[in-house]
């Protein structure tokens, strides 16, 4: 019986047989482990910012296995994992309710002309010096 | 202070760190799950830092060779690893629990040695203090998970790889003659010290695992000596197959 060939010595040692590979038998339904979202925090004070997701079992683990892959570089002061399914979230077909119409400037920060009033009133001050 | 002795807990130490240092990194692409693998390698690295940094000092203070000579130029015999650090990773179940009982060990004797009267034993153990606590947690927290809240396999397999790695985790604590100089020196409080206390650490996590520990079990002991299973000569020769293509080579 031919074994599958290997330069990794590990590979090499399971003495896989060769004919094994040829057609693997299907993966049973895939029982992956529930996700938890991962928000690292900074330095005190700084906001705990969303990094991403892993793979566990439990809240215990997931902060455990969240350390590892995203507080491994860099500065960390703390973590907090957050499981995928409690985090309540927009429908994907609701996200129109975001759009607003073009005409409602007056909403918007650039619609004050404060700059104007700032300007106009830097020089009166600057009249007002100049003649005492 | 008994240099001599000083020397000796380091070389000890720094083999057993190297030997399991290689032995989880050959999960590294294997692991059960990505966040495992990645995690498991990342603590494979940790102890080969500290391997280093043993035979760092060993280098400096003891004039013995540099760390990649003194790690990769030695034969089997002059290891005085324990036998349990060498043993197969065999399943993960094994790797698991030789990750947490060796762990636990170390943790506490980086502990003991953080009032070490030897000044770079104690700057090294309060500086990688953190990352043992860690390595503690990741091992403990996987015990208790697979031992009292997974399934009735999970449960299985940490029992019975727990009865299997017990009379070889004993043999870490094997007692050497420098005990004594140790502990009068204010060096280290001695292996029989450190072993009461894992005891307690470990039947504690244990008890909350829902595991049973292994009774009249006899320590496996020989490693401190010299004295190794067959399965040390072949990772050194696979440890050190690059190194020694050419031991001089600048790397």
């Amino acid at each position: 019986m031919a074994t599958f060939a290997s330069l990794d010595p590990r590979v090499a040692r399971l003495e896989i047989d060769q004919e094994y590979g040829k057609e693997l038998p299907p993966k049973p339904e895939l029982d992956q482990l529930q996700t938890y979202e991962v928000f690292h925090q900074q330095k005190s004070g700084a906001h705990h910012t969303h990094v991403g997701s892993v793979h566990a079992p439990t809240k215990e683990l997931a902060l455990i296995l969240a350390k590892e892959q995203y507080a491994r570089r860099g500065q960390t002061l703390n973590l907090w994992v957050v499981n995928t399914a409690d985090v309540m979230t927009m429908r994907s077909e609701d996200a129109d309710i975001f759009e607003t119409t073009p005409e409602k400037k007056y909403r918007d920060v650039a619609a004050y002309m404060v700059r104007n009033k700032v300007e106009a009133f830097k020089q009166s001050q600057k009249a007002e010096s100049s003649h005492e | 202070m008994n240099k001599d002795a000083v020397k000796n807990l380091i070389l000890r130490m720094a083999d057993d760190e190297l030997i399991l240092a290689h032995r989880h990194s050959e999960w590294t692409g294997m692991g059960p799950i990505l966040e495992e693998d990645i995690a498991f390698s990342s603590i494979a690295q940790d102890k080969l830092g500290h391997a280093q940094a043993l035979y760092q000092i060993l280098h400096d203070d003891f004039g013995m060779p540099a760390p990649d000579n003194e790690a990769f130029g030695r034969s089997e015999s002059d290891f005085v690893c324990s036998q349990f650090v060498e043993l197969p990773n065999g399943e993960y179940d094994f790797s698991l629990v030789r990750h947490y009982l060796f762990d636990a060990a170390e943790y506490l004797r980086y502990g003991m040695l953080s009032t070490s009267s030897y000044e770079p034993l104690a700057k090294l153990s309060r500086k990688v203090y953190g990352e043992l606590k860690y390595h503690l947690f990741h091992a403990q927290t996987w015990i208790v998970q697979l031992g009292a809240e997974g399934t009735e396999e999970s449960k299985a397999r940490m029992q019975s790889a727990l009865n299997e790695a017990w009379p070889y985790a004993l043999g870490m604590f094997e007692s050497t003659e420098d005990d004594a100089a140790l502990s009068a020196d204010g060096v280290f409080p001695g292996e029989a010290a450190l072993q009461h206390a894992w005891m307690e650490m470990v039947s504690d996590t244990v008890a909350k695992a829902g595991l049973s520990l292994p009774q009249n079990a006899e320590a496996v002991l020989g490693g401190r000596k010299g004295y190794h299973t067959e399965h040390l000569k072949p990772l050194l020769e696979e440890m050190t197959e690059v190194y020694r293509i050419d031991p001089a080579a600048e790397w």
